[in-house]
């Protein structure tokens, strides 16, 4: 099963009662400020689950595989997510 | 921004008490967390997903002693970012 904002906010609905259209606005309001925060290239920390970042990558040259082609990769700017180490442990079998 | 700034955040722009605002950011960190455990896919539209990755073991070598050291198989999460975010963040 996979995980979706829709479980996330019948959860919250439910375990917090809230209605099912108030907890749906309490997420969206959640990845929201998380969204805004990184892109405004500060970092989210979620102690126990883990850290989103963001990192700036330079212009680099590289090639197209299919063709051998060289071409420049511009330079972006990208999150990158850490798994704190309790939940690796956890993920892994241990307390 | 840690989890607290998070909360009072969330607390500030649903006008929640901070109380409510953190059970419903530890709600949702504490089933995405679940689910990774249970080895299950998280998939957040805009945000991202995370999927469970396993890692077979190797050997590897402690860079300043040169020691031989035996790397266990893991399991990791892996998240992908969503094209909402990616293109947000990427401001080149």
């Amino acid at each position: 099963m996979t995980i979706t904002k829709a479980h996330l906010a019948s959860i919250i609905g439910n375990r917090l009662a809230f209605s099912a259209d108030r907890a749906s606005c309490f997420v969206n309001a959640l990845l929201e400020i998380m969204k805004k925060t990184l892109e405004s290239g500060e970092e989210v920390m979620i102690s126990g689950f883990g850290k989103f970042q963001v990192k700036d990558k330079n212009t680099r040259r590289g090639r197209n595989p299919q063709t051998g082609n060289h071409l420049t990769l511009d330079a972006r700017r990208v999150v990158t997510f850490r798994c704190s180490e309790v939940l690796k442990r956890k993920m892994n079998g241990g307390g | 921004m840690n989890k607290s700034q998070l909360i009072q955040a969330l607390a500030k722009e649903e006008d929640l008490p901070l109380k409510k605002a953190e059970e419903v950011v530890n709600t949702v960190f504490s089933e995405m967390e679940s689910a990774l455990i249970r080895g299950e896919r998280v998939e957040i539209r805009g945000l991202g997903s995370f999927k469970v990755k396993q890692y077979e073991g190797y050997k590897g070598r402690n860079p300043k002693s040169g020691e031989v050291i035996e790397v266990a198989r893991k399991k990791l999460p892996f998240f992908k970012v969503g094209k909402e975010l990616k293109e947000r963040v990427d401001v080149y």
